[in-house]
């Protein structure tokens, strides 16, 4: 009885030893925070790039982390909420002290935080899509979408192509569709176009026929844009068929997913939108440089998921792969500053947004050519270019 | 004048969705004096249900039947659960209650269903109707006779069968229809469904054109409540006139002014009605005898 008792505690102790041996090595895992709008009004964002950053992780452990140590994701909801987003960035800076944050899903909450990180100097890559989020660089402040300028010119190089000077445009007042909206106004004068025509509707509206008549009924347009996301787009493209408007229809990229054709069903055909090659993969030629990059994420994300990709994961895809990437070349995982520095001199990656070459002057790196201008036809997308 | 009758059009559609779920806010306020703010849970719960139940394969009318069976069935038991037990309490609280109803509805939607936006054919196409040089969707024509089916149905049950006149009887006063051998716990549990059943009418009728999530009810409530005030609560004749009214007054600001204000027109028009006649259009003078 009394041996057996020894025998157990003896056990018992050994076990417990071993455990602390083993548990010593996970001290030095590379904490990653992130905060993202997995749920709420932005969730079409944040559900996606939450289920692929967890993705990347397993991926990345499996195969022995980074420069030999687990990588560990501290992962926050949101729910898109600008104050809830300060709040998480807080934690994650002062009580999950991580090394490097991924996240803020929309260009609200991203704002939100950075000036946290900007004070604590702890590298952030924004997954969200306005501007003024790069613009001016701030030091810590990374983004890996293109940005709404971007998809203005885009759209606009393809209209001055196709000689149209007099468009209309009619965009969401949430902060994505007024964003673009001031973007676009600020650069249509670039390629001499004027707008002259001018329509907002709300995030919830479910119905524009009103604005896209008086659209309709202004003299001498010639196209019309629409930037926005979510569920207006979608009514736009029903309604502009409904009303039988003839001109060509511009959407955004922020309606680049298979869902928005599936919602605008045969109104859809024709409409036209700047979008990521992750889009149109299987579309790609064959020496295009990302066609194995995005052709892998596909896979691996319908796999892990069994959901189809879209370009909103391909985000967070990107930030994580080039956070691994920088530390890898900077070979540290604690360090910020190196780590920072490592980021700003990205060079030559290819990730499902386009190759990117960041510098002290641009924190994002991507150039007009990420961008593919698609039309919708017969249900999928085509290049046209 | 083609852009006005558009206007016209685009307004009429809209507004009767909030006619219906001003229609629902009517009955159940009929039945308890409570205002249930999950009515807008029910036209979401409506629309949600036929997509998912229309995906798996039911043909649309009976996707659309077992949605709004469904819904009714949802509003049988949020009065058992949630407003049966607090009998005693005041109007005020059960009105709360139903306001966290909302909130837990929306929730167990985005985990039953999911948090995309969805929809399902039109039932007659897509090929709109051209009229003086405005166009109408089929599927308005839909919303339009579906509103005011459920208004004449539910005018009739209210004026001409005893079932409707016990639901009257009992929000006037509770106890003196129980002596008088009404039951009102099944008045309650009645008016409950009825109003699901309406509102997950209209979520069944207007998706084909408006799109549903998970997340469209809270907007949807605030207009018919809106709605339902202009007419004056408890009307169902007021339900529909209300609801016509914001509709065409945020089509028209929309169309004349700018989208930016068609929000503020109807809550404006809320804030007019409570300070000039609080009553509502078609309410009847509340009177306190003393």
């Amino acid at each position: 009885m009394k041996l057996k008792q020894v025998v157990k505690t003896t056990t018992l102790a050994a076990a417990v030893s071993a455990m602390t041996a083993l548990a010593t090595p996970a001290l030095a895992e590379v904490l990653i925070g992130s905060t993202l709008a997995i749920t709420g009004r932005a969730s079409f964002l944040g559900d996606p790039e939450a289920k692929t950053l967890a993705m990347l992780v397993d991926e990345i452990n499996a195969a022995g982390g980074i420069n030999g140590e687990p990588v560990r994701l501290i992962q926050y909801d949101d729910g898109g909420d600008p104050n809830k987003a300060r709040t998480f960035a807080t934690r994650l800076v002062e009580d999950d002290e991580v090394v490097a944050v991924i996240g803020g899903s929309t260009t609200g909450t991203t704002m939100a935080m950075v000036p946290i990180f900007e004070e604590a100097e702890v590298p952030f890559i924004s997954l969200a899509g306005a501007v003024a989020i790069i613009d001016p660089v701030k030091k810590w402040v990374f983004k890996t979408p293109h940005t709404d300028r971007m998809a203005c010119e885009k759209i606009f190089t393809d209209m001055q192509a196709n000689g149209i000077s007099k468009i209309g445009m009619i965009s969401g007042t949430g902060g994505f569709g007024k964003s673009m909206r001031g973007q676009c106004m600020d650069v249509a004068g670039d390629f001499d176009i004027e707008i002259v025509a001018d329509e907002t509707y709300g995030p919830s509206d479910s119905d524009m026929t009103p604005q896209l008549t008086n659209i309709k009924n202004t003299d001498g347009i010639q196209a019309v844009v629409n930037p926005g996301f979510g569920q207006g787009p979608a009514i736009v493209t029903r309604n502009y068929r409904q009303l039988g408007i003839d001109l060509p229809l511009y959407q955004s990229h922020g309606v680049a997913s298979k869902s928005f054709i599936e919602l605008a069903g045969d109104a859809a055909e024709g409409v036209r939108l700047p979008a990521a090659a992750l889009l149109v993969a299987n579309n790609l030629a064959e020496d295009d440089p990302q066609k194995p990059v995005v052709m892998k994420y596909i896979e691996d994300y319908q796999t892990a998921t069994g959901e189809p990709v879209s370009t909103f994961g391909g985000h967070a895809y990107d930030a994580f792969k080039m956070l691994a990437a920088a530390m890898e070349t900077a070979g540290t995982t604690t360090d910020s500053a190196a780590i920072r520095y490592a980021l700003e001199n990205t060079s030559g990656f290819i990730g499902t947004a386009g190759v990117v070459n960041m510098s002290p002057d641009d924190h994002l790196g991507l150039d007009l050519s990420a961008f593919k201008m698609l039309e919708i036809r017969d249900g999928d997308w085509t290049i046209i270019e | 004048m083609s852009e006005f009758l558009q206007f016209v059009f685009s307004g009429l559609t809209v507004g009767a969705v909030y006619a219906l779920v001003a229609l629902g806010f009517t009955i159940i306020y009929n039945a308890s004096s409570v205002v249930n703010f999950a009515q807008g849970e029910f036209v979401m719960l409506g629309g949600m249900a036929t997509v998912f139940i229309f995906d798996a394969g039911v043909p649309i009318w009976g996707a659309a039947a077992l949605a709004i069976l469904l819904t009714a069935t949802i509003g049988i038991l949020l009065n058992k659960l949630a407003i049966e037990p607090a009998r005693g309490a005041s109007v005020v609280n059960l009105i709360i209650i139903t306001i966290g109803a909302s909130i837990f509805l929306r929730g167990l939607a985005q985990i039953v269903f999911d948090k995309q936006i969805h929809r399902f054919p039109a039932f007659s196409g897509d090929t709109p109707f051209n009229i003086a040089g405005a166009t109408l969707l089929p599927q308005s024509i839909w919303v339009l006779f579906g509103a005011a089916a459920v208004f004449i149905g539910l005018y009739a049950f209210f004026t001409r069968t005893l079932m409707g006149k016990a639901v009257l009887a009992t929000a006037n006063n509770r106890l003196a229809a129980r002596l008088v051998g009404i039951n009102t716990n099944f008045i309650m549990a009645l008016s409950f469904a009825l109003s699901a059943a309406v509102g997950a009418t209209a979520g069944v009728l207007v998706t084909p054109i408006t799109l549903t999530s998970y997340d469209i009810g809270v907007m949807l409530a605030l207009k018919g409540f809106a709605a339902a005030m202009l007419g004056g609560m408890g009307n169902p004749f007021g339900a529909l006139v209300g609801g016509l009214l914001i509709g065409l007054i945020e089509a028209t600001t929309a169309g004349y002014l700018s989208s930016d204000y068609k929000d503020a027109a109807a809550f404006i028009v809320i804030l007019l009605t409570l300070f000039v006649m609080p009553q509502g259009l078609f309410g009847q003078k509340s009177m306190e005898r003393v």
